[in-house]
């Protein structure tokens, strides 16, 4: 191994699997020249540098599989997941960083940061199902402990160790190494190939969790699936974002890409290329003026998010008079006086309720129809 | 309409059959001692007060709760085990417009409907053309690419209807599928149902509206947290069972029971 100073990834140096990382490593080296090239025929100085080709892989990486896993999330209102998810992940980084400096070896801290993501994935997916509810309470706990697990980490170790945490807070262009890029496509890959497989029953949980169970899909099987994906697409993403800023990736493009997409599809896709917009556009301001590149990223996604907004309203203005002919909830009252219509029959008027035992959804069902 | 019942070896078996269900959230039962046999080509409504247990009896017969005692078998598996569920279809209450903002089209929904079918290989053109003629069945085959929180409270649940067509369902459930549809639409939405029945679709339903279930049902089950009659509509109207059931807040009027 020629790796430079940057800590190199566990499994390569296993020797099982040092020949698909050495053919990764030459894809990256490729990637590299061709950007390279590029940049010499244009006469662009940012791609004379090899971290910022390395850099320009990550985000383009990133950029497809954030908002991938994100629509998923966001449709589920779980955008807080991913936020949890990356202040365990710095945990875990505190962890390798501890384990280096204790025992003198060289584990890259972002191998213990998926492993502990990962972990946590699990532990809030067991916390769901066993208290029935993803609730923001529980998500907060995982997520203030993953914190100040790491802070406390950090902190044991004084020396030098505390100077280098910024790379992981912010992120860092400067420090994506061949290694980290590497480490990038191989979760790239594992995220692209499991939701291509899984894209089916994904989306149908998303959109009707009962009627998916109805339907034979096992529910908590893939929402451990999908939490333990956004912890390695946090982790992934972290190298450039930085932790307190990871989630964003998760949720602004996709929120950007639901004022503008009618099906899911289009969503997945529209939010893939905001996404992208985003991340090169942000990358080349971050290294333009020397600001830090998940702030830059993250400012020029909410700025393609406000466009969208914009262009959304603008969109339905001009299809508005499209709106179904029967918006039912404004012509029930008109209709409300015919006196065969026991629409409204159940509920309202029966005083005594036999027990209130009943499911939560169709509590006040009959209320809602006739009160607007 | 191109429906046709899925020849299988276990034709004359119940499609559903529950046999001294009790279920509680706690110590008191919402289901208690139900027994409910459900055969095919039958349209079965399922009525009962506020709390009567009747939501909570089609979770148990769906297999979405498990029972405290008593057993629960959908198309001869136990409700548990969630097997040959691309040939049950399920509509429920229309919770589309409070809470989600998703986009997705109405044929992406019909779609899924296809979804157990295709496991985890491609969705094919086949596939397709069934999600296409469920949409012209329900009649909404010109809503197809709005989104489809862009309908309306009925249109959108023809489209769930159209999901379970698409997935060639040979027993539908629905729960309480009319809440928040207005009435114009409601009566469309019983004609409907009445249409897959003639087909030969087997037909769960939960309903507040008596009336409706008098009209258009072939066998009135009325709950309150036990079984208080099942049997023949004509006669669930003329016996006492509703007035029992619900206590004696039910007032009748000429042409129509009112609650």
């Amino acid at each position: 191994m020629t790796a430079p100073a940057s800590p190199a990834v566990a499994a390569a140096s296993v020797p099982l699997l040092s020949a698909p990382y050495d053919l990764l490593s030459w894809l990256v080296g490729l990637w590299s020249d061709a950007l390279g090239w590029v940049g010499e025929k244009l006469g662009i100085a940012m791609l004379e540098y090899v971290f910022m080709h390395h850099a320009f892989l990550v985000g383009a990486l990133i950029a497809v599989m954030a908002p991938l896993i994100g629509t998923f999330l966001v449709h589920r209102q779980l955008a807080l997941i991913g936020d949890a998810l990356a202040h365990t992940a710095f945990a875990g980084v505190a962890v390798g960083l501890f384990i280096n400096s204790l025992l003198g070896t060289g584990i890259s801290p972002y191998v213990t940061a998926i492993v502990v993501a990962v972990i946590a994935a699990l532990a809030i997916e067991l916390i769901s199902e066993t208290t029935d509810a993803y609730n923001d309470v529980s998500m907060a706990i995982v997520l203030s402990t993953g914190f100040a697990l790491g802070a406390v980490l950090i902190s044991l170790n004084t020396g030098g160790l505390a100077v280098g945490i910024n790379q992981y807070l912010f992120g860092n262009l400067s420090t994506v190494s061949r290694e980290n890029a590497v480490l990038l496509v191989v979760l790239f890959a594992v995220v692209a190939l499991v939701v291509t497989v899984t894209y089916k029953q994904l989306l149908y949980v998303t959109f009707d969790e009962t009627a998916a169970r109805v339907a034979g899909v096992n529910v908590p099987w893939y929402n451990r699936l999908m939490t333990t994906l956004t912890a390695l697409v946090v982790v992934g993403a972290m190298q450039i974002m930085g932790v307190i800023l990871v989630a964003a990736m998760l949720v602004v493009p996709v929120a950007a890409a639901a004022q503008l997409a009618r099906g899911f599809r289009e969503a997945l896709l529209a939010s893939v290329v905001l996404a992208q917009i985003a991340v090169l556009v942000g990358i080349t301001l971050s290294f333009r003026y020397n600001t830090t590149a998940g702030g830059t990223i993250v400012l020029v996604a909410v700025a393609v998010y406000v466009a969208a907004v914009l262009a959304g309203k603008a969109q339905s203005r001009r299809s508005g008079d499209e709106i179904p002919e029967r918006a039912d909830d404004a012509e029930t009252p008109e209709h409300a006086d015919g006196a065969e219509t026991p629409e409204h029959a159940d509920g309202a008027e029966i005083p005594e309720r036999a027990d209130d035992a009943e499911t939560p959804e169709h509590a006040d069902g009959a209320e809602q129809s006739t009160s607007d | 309409m191109s429906r046709e019942p899925t020849p299988t070896d276990t034709d004359d078996a119940p499609l559903v059959e529950a046999e001294a269900l009790t279920f509680g959230y706690a110590a008191v039962p919402v289901v208690e001692d139900v027994d409910l046999r459900v055969e095919r080509g039958e349209y079965v409504g399922i009525v009962g007060p506020n709390g009567s247990g009747k939501s909570t009896l089609l979770r148990l017969l769906l297999g979405l709760h498990e029972a405290d005692s008593g057993s629960a078998e959908l198309l001869g598996h136990p409700a548990r085990a969630f097997a040959e569920r691309e040939r049950v279809g399920y509509v429920a209450q229309d919770v589309t417009e409070d809470e989600k903002r998703m986009p997705i089209t109405v044929s992406e929904v019909v779609l899924m409907g296809r979804f157990p079918h295709a496991g985890f290989g491609r969705v094919t053109a086949a596939d397709r053309e069934h999600a296409r003629e469920a949409l012209r069945t329900v009649g909404i085959e010109h809503l197809a690419d709005r989104k489809i929180t862009a309908l309306s409270g009925g249109q959108r649940q023809r489209t769930y209807i159209a999901r379970a067509l698409a997935g060639e369902a040979e027993l539908l459930v629905l729960d309480e599928p009319t809440v928040g549809v207005d009435a114009e639409s409601v009566d469309a939405f019983f004609d409907l149902l009445d249409g897959l029945v003639a087909d030969g679709l087997t037909v769960l339903l939960v309903e507040h509206d008596i009336g409706a279930v008098i009209e258009h049902a072939s066998r009135v089950v009325c709950l309150n947290r036990e079984v208080y009659f099942d049997g023949d509509p004509t006669a669930f109207a003329e016996s006492d069972a509703l007035d029992r059931a619900y206590g004696t807040n039910v007032r009748r009027e000429e042409g129509g029971i009112v609650t």
